[in-house]
């Protein structure tokens, strides 16, 4: 593996997860449990999509083939796709769908501060621009895992029942392979354990004030990041998110 | 626009000698082109006829989500998804501001939720139809968001200040959008044959629609009359509509489109264009909650407030319990 094939994989995993996390987020327009929020979520998903073009658009640039942000996103395959599986789930209710924006803004957080010292002076400016809105998005997310950990005896039970299922998730964002290991050698990315300490802190504050309770266990669902086997439900968002691009090759939009 | 139909809360104008002295103030405030302000007296059918108006318009920007939303997962390209979340925050943000400008009125925006979910108020008809292909969305930034604008310009002038300047402020927006929507259905009408067909289906079906937005024709508007007086309507449906299609049909025409309408000539003796009416009886089943999508749209609504009171009650039982430790460290 070359250090540019390592970074093209790099790189469609940070606009994969921004991508697939962006369309789900996106799903909840005109349905949330009020305007605020219906706002709130608009914003967050046109966030991610703004910071999918920047990555995938590098990712095409780095692989030089000459494909854009666009054709990566629209005409790739589920197998070709690197974004975490947790990211993919459906988003459930409001608190399953808020709770997985915690336990990934806290990753994202954690992972542009470190990517804006980035030997690659191209990812570092686009961790400067990801890292001030993944901060505002980490402190909306986690005053909302916070509310609602600590609010009724429902919204409790219903916030815990989201951390229990989405928990064993979190490792994949953590795990590392060939190509993070040249990328942490060259400076351009982290070795992604190496960002677990500080995640967990973050994630263990936020709950400790929600009132919930990590899960035990450590086992760990994976399979996106390496594209090995995502879940059933990744195809059936590309069927409807591909769609018009698939429907008619060629077409300029 | 997205306000048709309110009935004004009273019957027929009062000659000026009827009026109270308090009445007759207010009256020679308007006439005056002084601003209503929140504190102000104001008679009691003009305030209800405003809540009315305002809280209909503000049901149609949440409204409106829907059939924009039904096709963000569907964008065809990441600007064009980008532009059309950015564009449904900001018409979210239009009604969380119009029920803010309701709120000055003395009713919660809780209470106008509530009278919507129960039939009570309605939202402007255009929503009520499905957006169906890509172009649609196009079609509705150009035609409904146009349509809109040629009514929200007049009524920056309203006389009621927290109304008018949310107008003011919300027009520079929609202008934005109609662009948007004026550029996606351009790339369409210069396509490829499947795009064109697609452009020309959505102008074919929004036309009418948009064209009743300005509401029926002044002949049958039966409750204009004191809202112009109290300058809460600035200017009639029929010369609302006019504005829209004179300044519509060049840009049909740039498209290279087809008329969505076979009656559409210019008259030159009138500086017009001449146009079919809308079927309104179409209208007025729609009105009556038998369009295409009524049913869906408000089970959608009503099942989204539902489906989030465990939410806002959790939040909201937070925000006390933390007052409350707040109190008890001081």
């Amino acid at each position: 593996m070359t250090r540019d094939e390592a970074l093209f994989e790099f790189l469609l995993r940070m606009g994969d997860n921004t991508l697939i996390l962006g369309h789900r987020v996106s799903e909840w327009c005109g349905h949330s449990p009020v305007l605020e929020e219906d706002i709130a979520l608009a914003n967050t998903a046109l966030d991610m999509i703004g910071q999918t073009q920047l990555w995938l658009g590098l990712a095409g640039e780095v692989e030089g083939k000459g494909r854009t942000a666009d054709n990566l996103a629209f005409l790739r395959d589920a197998w070709d796709f690197r974004n975490v599986l947790m990211v993919e789930l459906p988003n459930g209710d409001f608190g399953q769908t808020l709770m997985r924006q915690f336990l990934y803004d806290a990753w994202s957080f954690v992972m542009t501060d470190w990517l804006k010292g980035s030997a690659d002076e191209r990812i570092a400016a686009i961790a400067e621009k990801a890292h001030k809105e993944v901060t505002y998005h980490l402190e909306r997310s986690g005053d909302t895992v916070i509310g609602l950990g600590d609010g009724t005896e429902e919204s409790h039970r219903r916030m815990q029942a989201a951390l229990d299922y989405l928990y064993p998730y979190c490792g994949e964002m953590f795990e590392k392979d060939k190509a993070d290991e040249l990328l942490a050698e060259a400076g351009i990315a982290p070795d992604p354990a190496e960002l677990r300490a500080e995640y967990d802190d973050i994630v263990g504050r936020v709950l400790a004030e929600a009132t919930l309770a990590i899960p035990g266990g450590d086992y760990v669902h994976k399979g996106g990041r390496n594209g090995r086997m995502h879940t059933e439900h990744l195809g059936h968002l590309l069927t409807s998110m591909q769609w018009l691009q698939r429907a008619y090759p060629g077409a300029a939009w | 626009m997205y306000a048709q139909m309110i009935k004004t809360a009273s019957n027929g104008i009062k000659p000026r000698e009827e009026m109270s002295e308090e009445e007759r103030a207010f009256q020679d405030k308007i006439d005056n082109d002084i601003k209503i302000e929140p504190r102000d007296w104001m008679p009691e059918d003009y305030r209800r006829t405003l809540i009315r108006q305002i809280g209909q318009h503000a049901h149609s920007e949440v409204v409106g989500q829907l059939p924009e939303g039904n096709w963000i997962t569907r964008a065809p390209t990441l600007e064009r998804k980008a532009i059309l979340l950015a564009k449904v925050q900001d018409e979210a943000g239009h009604g969380l501001y119009l029920y803010s400008a309701a709120e000055t009125l003395g009713v919660s925006r809780d209470e106008l939720i509530e009278l919507l979910h129960e039939g009570k108020m309605k939202y402007s008809s255009i929503f009520n139809y499905p957006t169906l292909n890509w172009a649609d969305i196009g079609a509705v930034g150009w035609l409904v968001d146009g349509a809109a604008i040629v009514n929200q310009v007049a009524l920056q002038r309203t006389s009621y200040g927290p109304y008018s300047r949310a107008m003011i402020r919300i027009c520079k927006e929609e202008s934005f959008h109609a662009r948007q929507g004026y550029d996606a259905i351009r790339a369409m009408a210069f396509g490829t044959p499947e795009q064109k067909r697609q452009a020309q289906d959505a102008l074919n079906r929004l036309w009418f629609p948009a064209l009743m937005m300005f509401g029926p024709s002044d002949a049958e508007s039966t409750h204009s009359e004191q809202s112009m007086a109290w300058k809460i309507k600035v200017k009639s449906n029929d010369e609302l509509r006019q504005q829209f299609v004179d300044q519509t049909i060049p840009q049909i025409e740039y498209l290279k489109l087809d008329l969505p309408d076979p009656n559409i000539k210019w008259n030159e003796e009138r500086g017009h264009y001449d146009f079919s009416e809308p079927d309104w009886p179409e209208f007025f089943n729609v009105i009556k909650g038998n369009g295409p999508c009524n049913v869906d749209r408000m089970k959608d609504r009503v099942a989204a407030w539902d489906d989030g009171e465990w939410v806002r009650d959790g939040l909201l039982a937070h925000a006390r319990k933390k007052a409350a430790r707040k109190v008890a460290a001081e």
